[in-house]
């Protein structure tokens, strides 16, 4: 995770102890993810028992230090030459309820879509304010994870627009809802101009709903 | 002081008949001083033509659009194009500078048109290159400056001498997303210290650096948000 191959980038550097650590790692991703003293020591621990990490002799009175052992190095190195897996993206709720938007009767898409774009544009602005007083010149790290949450909301807004412009185009897909049989054949809606359109199943004003 | 753009009940309506269509149907936008303002709305929703017509490159079928509390609507031509060069300045996608010109030249471009004396104009735009941080590039040509460098020297133009109101349409559209971002901090620091800006934009990241985003849908006002330390309820200026 993150926090695990950040501590052993930061270790790549030089030994450190907990309470440094810690702070590093908030100074260097702009605080975006805080961590408690508890996470970094737990981190610490776990790193020494896979062998990763290893304590640094040092005065008897000043905080344990840990360095990098060879495999920590190595697991170090692997990191920046492997990309970050796609493959499985966690579960997202804002996929999942459009989904379920556009399949559960008697829910108006449009304004779920409205609600949400929103929203996500408070937080774009939110974000801007922020960058806005930070120079890259200067604090390139901390600007770099806020234009990462930048781009992000960007895209769902993006993503917003696209979902309503589908379901303008190709009405929902309310008739395959559980329990349901679907008889006919499920394909591509027509776009307007179609004849003999049946009416939508659940009466719901959808536009080109001409399955 | 007079309001830098005022625009009440704008439609325009090209063509007639069956082929008529309705770019514009019913638009009330108001740009203060220190405000900056965006633009934005799918293909077609009517964006280019409420620029045009904010500054008098294009009229609008009904309703009045005053510049500096002058009604440009009710303008003739020759008068129209006075506002043009005296208080308004447009930022486009790309060649807004004349290549045979140097910068500065360009920047004094308007003044000079306007009969200000060569001397006073350069003055005024090595001030304005200034402004945008870029008094170097005074004597060099157009194809001698990077693409964000010609876009801050057309803002620096934009604003010259007493100039106010920036009309920006998608001005980092052909910029990378790094000189995009210096070009909209520029166009925001020149609107905090005291000019008007309507800005143009498909991107959503930059829309976000305005102080509110007037979103148009099929030549109306869908809906208008607040931006940079606006609050919701202290919107004015725009009714959908």
């Amino acid at each position: 995770m993150s926090i695990r191959q950040g501590f052993l980038a930061l270790l790549s550097e030089q030994p450190m102890h907990g309470y440094q650590l810690r702070q590093e790692f908030e100074r260097r991703t702009g605080s975006a993810w805080p961590l408690n003293i508890g996470q970094a020591y737990t981190t610490l621990a776990r790193l020494q028992r896979d062998g990763l990490v290893e304590p640094v002799d040092g005065a008897e009175d000043s905080p344990e230090q840990f360095r990098l052992t060879g495999a920590g190095i190595a697991q170090a190195k692997v990191w920046w030459s492997t990309a970050v897996g796609r493959e499985r993206p966690g579960r997202d709720e804002l996929a999942i309820k459009l989904a379920l938007a556009v399949t559960v009767p008697g829910v108006d898409v449009a304004a779920v879509v409205r609600r949400q774009r929103d929203e996500t544009l408070r937080a774009l602005r939110a974000l801007t304010k922020q960058k806005r007083d930070l120079d890259p010149a200067t604090d390139l790290a901390h600007s770099l994870v806020l234009e990462s949450q930048v781009f992000a909301a960007e895209a769902e807004v993006r993503w917003l627009d696209h979902v309503e412009a589908s379901v303008a185009a190709y009405g929902s897909a309310r008739t395959h809802t559980a329990g349901t049989a679907d008889t006919e054949t499920a394909g591509p809606a027509r776009t307007a101009g179609g004849n003999n359109r049946p009416s939508t199943p659940t009466g719901a004003p959808t536009k080109e709903m001409t399955r | 002081m007079s309001v830098p753009l005022e625009m009440k009940g704008i439609t325009r309506t090209h063509g007639h008949g069956v082929g008529e269509v309705h770019a514009l149907r019913g638009i009330d936008l108001t740009v203060r001083e220190g405000e900056l303002v965006a633009v934005m709305g799918p293909s077609g929703s009517g964006k280019s033509s409420l620029l045009n017509i904010a500054g008098g490159l294009d009229s609008p079928t009904s309703g009045s659009v005053r510049v500096a509390g002058r009604d440009v609507a009710r303008l003739g031509a020759r008068d129209r194009a006075a506002v043009r060069r005296r208080d308004v300045g447009f930022v486009f996608q790309d060649l807004n500078l004349v290549p045979a010109l140097t910068a500065v030249e360009n920047v004094a471009l308007p003044l000079e048109l306007d009969g200000v004396r060569p001397g006073a104009a350069r003055a005024d735009a090595e001030a304005a290159l200034a402004d945008v941080g870029l008094p170097e590039v005074a004597d060099r040509f157009p194809e001698d400056l990077s693409g964000g460098q010609q876009q801050c020297v057309a803002i620096a133009r934009a604003l010259v001498g007493r100039r106010r109101l920036v009309l920006a349409d998608e001005p980092t559209g052909a910029l990378d997303s790094v000189t995009g971002e210096s070009v909209i901090r520029l166009l925001r620091a020149r609107v905090d210290a005291g000019a008007a800006g309507l800005l143009v934009t498909h991107d959503a990241r930059y829309a976000a650096w305005a102080d509110r985003t007037v979103h148009l849908r099929d030549g109306l006002v869908a809906g208008t948000d607040g931006g940079l330390g606006t609050d919701l309820d202290e919107l004015q200026g725009v009714d959908a």
